[in-house]
């Protein structure tokens, strides 16, 4: 018993400060509006220093094997529990000026990154779909918690409907897959189908899975709603959906398809091709055409999540970790990306189209130099971190000998440079529309917290070996 | 299995329930209720291939996974029916080709 809770405590601290927030904020809501999201804050932090505190690379399995604990879990966690905490912070002034700062967004908040914890911990079919369904069901609800903005409902439908498409293909590919190996552990799975032939039921299964995967990653040509839910809901919750969440989706696809159906990696590297040559063409030249900075992030997703892609199909512990890196780099440029737009919003106003944008390096230098940063570190360019993160997938494509999808993905990211300089272009050398005033309403955190985000970003583009010596460790495990 | 029904029997059962599901979504251009009913279907037929496998199998973990799903399908329809309600009062219709305010 005494084990049990100290492999489970993350999540448990994590539910019952969840439940406790959302009966007590009932309580405190109007004498102290504040408090609620302080908790959540010291919550989020203590449940990171738990976890970094009994951090160890072994992996040491629960519930007869439904919940495994291990580096690849923890290191996970901790980044989107931190994620989760800046976006928190970012999103807080936003909210309140629009008089959508309730105790909800950071219980859900909450509550859904309990579901990406389990997710990641998650070690046979039943858990993953728990932890993707108490991830997906809060944020459903959060999108639409801007309740008189038509846009963020629409938003929320369309992200209801095709995310509980994808569940129903995803579990459509698990209940073959379940058929055919007659377990739903993922170590089980991984024995039964090295051993055996390859069936048809077990490839349609495959294919369902991988179909059903690409919906929640947004991967393209499974990717219609991104761009209308980052652009439909409020920034301040975009914010929270184009961080974590991606990184959740990286541990289902980890764990279904490199810890359970490794050895069928001849029939999805294939299908992963297809997708990820389909996503880097649709995010990078689509976006061309986009006028909305929201829109352009959310095309610019799909462009990385091909990338990410990439790293899977490269098909060794090196390409995974090299996935791994480039997700959590991912999400620390969007978090920055949305921050921006975050700082330059005000009271019935939103900063989230290019021409807003325009003078913006004489306006408010601050913002345009951090923007500027974030931009370019995810066109790839060196020496900040996007450029780190999208070499060692390349690295890692070569050595395997995809040359061809390698100078691909490096033609795609010319392309895609475009309209990253375009928005930079518009911050640097357009001239303010005339009734623009200054953007300089950003709170002393999020200014604060914008400054280190842009530092980070460069620190780690000059000295990323630490991070990524660290990831190939603990997939080694 | 029984003599009388065949495991390819119930998966063909389930594979049909599947596809009119996915035909709701996709062709269905009026009503979004329709599209909460055939998500509703879409779990039931893969519900249908659980306990089918299960039995084939002859082991319970399918049949413990139905528990899960049908729990889950009955948060995802409260969720989906107040998003309904939501969308109502904003739009006053629930009109599928009226969610096109974002395009692109």
């Amino acid at each position: 018993m005494d084990m049990m809770l100290h492999i489970l405590a993350p999540e448990l601290l994590l539910l019952a400060s969840s439940m406790a927030l959302l009966v007590g904020d009932t309580f405190w809501e109007k004498r102290y509006p504040a408090l609620t999201f302080q908790l959540a804050l010291v919550s989020l932090v203590m449940i990171v220093g738990v976890i970094l505190a009994t951090f160890s690379t072994e992996s040491v399995q629960l519930f007869n094997g439904g919940f495994i604990r291990d580096g690849v879990a923890d290191v996970l966690k901790v980044s989107m529990l931190l994620m989760t905490v800046v976006v928190f912070v970012f999103a807080r002034d936003y909210l309140l000026v629009r008089g959508i700062e309730r105790g909800e967004y950071y219980v859900m908040g909450m509550i859904s990154l309990l579901g990406m914890m389990v997710l990641a911990s998650a070690y046979d079919m039943v858990s993953l779909f728990m932890g993707l369904e108490i991830m997906s069901l809060a944020l459903y609800a959060m999108i639409a918690m801007h309740k008189n903005s038509s846009t963020a409902v629409e938003a929320a439908i369309k992200y209801f409907v095709l995310g509980a498409m994808a569940t129903g293909l995803l579990l459509y590919g698990m209940s073959l897959i379940y058929g055919v190996v007659g377990s739903l552990r993922l170590d089980q799975i991984y024995q039964a189908v090295s051993i055996a032939e390859p069936t048809l039921v077990l490839s349609m299964g495959l294919v369902f899975v991988i179909v059903g995967l690409s919906f929640k990653f947004g991967i393209a040509p499974f990717h219609m709603w991104v761009p209308d839910v980052y652009h439909g809901s409020p920034t301040g919750i975009t914010i929270f959906l184009a961080a974590a969440p991606k990184i959740a989706a990286f541990a289902l696809m980890f764990r279904l398809l490199i810890e359970g159906l490794e050895s069928t990696i001849v029939e999805w590297q294939s299908l992963l091709i297809i997708l990820a040559v389909v996503s880097l063409l649709v995010g990078n030249i689509v976006a061309i055409a986009q006028t909305n900075l929201k829109r352009i992030l959310a095309y610019s997703a799909i462009s990385h999540m091909g990338f990410v892609l990439m790293g899977f199909i490269a098909g060794n512990i090196d390409g995974y970790a090299a996935a791994m890196f480039y997700v959590v780099i991912y999400g620390l440029m969007s978090i920055g990306a949305f921050g921006v737009i975050l700082a330059l919003s005000r009271h019935g106003f939103e900063a989230d189209n290019i021409a807003d944008l325009a003078g913006l390096g004489r306006r408010n230098p601050l913002m345009a130099l951090i923007m500027l940063v974030l931009l370019l570190s995810m066109a790839g360019v060196p020496p900040l971190v996007g450029f780190y993160a999208k070499l060692v997938i390349l690295t890692q494509l070569v050595e395997v000998g995809m040359v061809s999808l390698a100078v691909f993905a490096v033609v795609m990211s010319i392309i895609g440079a475009f309209y990253y300089l375009r928005v930079i272009k518009a911050m640097y050398f357009d001239e303010p529309a005339a009734d623009m005033m200054d953007a300089g309403f950003a709170t002393v955190s999020l200014r604060y917290g914008l400054m280190m985000v842009g530092a980070l970003v460069l620190v780690l583009g000059i000295l990323p070996n630490g991070m990524l010596s660290l990831f190939a460790q603990v997939m080694m495990y | 299995m029984s003599d009388v029904l065949q495991l390819s029997d119930v998966l063909v059962f389930g594979a049909v329930l599947f596809v009119l599901s996915l035909a709701g979504i996709f062709l269905n251009r009026k009503n979004l209720i329709i599209i909460l009913m055939s998500i509703e279907l879409m779990l039931l037929a893969v519900n249908t291939n659980f306990i089918a496998f299960s039995s084939y199998q002859g082991n319970m973990h399918g049949q413990v996974f139905v528990f899960f799903i049908l729990t889950v399908a009955a948060a995802e329809a409260a969720i989906g029916l107040a998003l309904l309600v939501l969308l109502f009062r904003n739009k006053h219709s629930i009109n599928v080709d009226d969610l096109s305010e974002m395009k692109g």
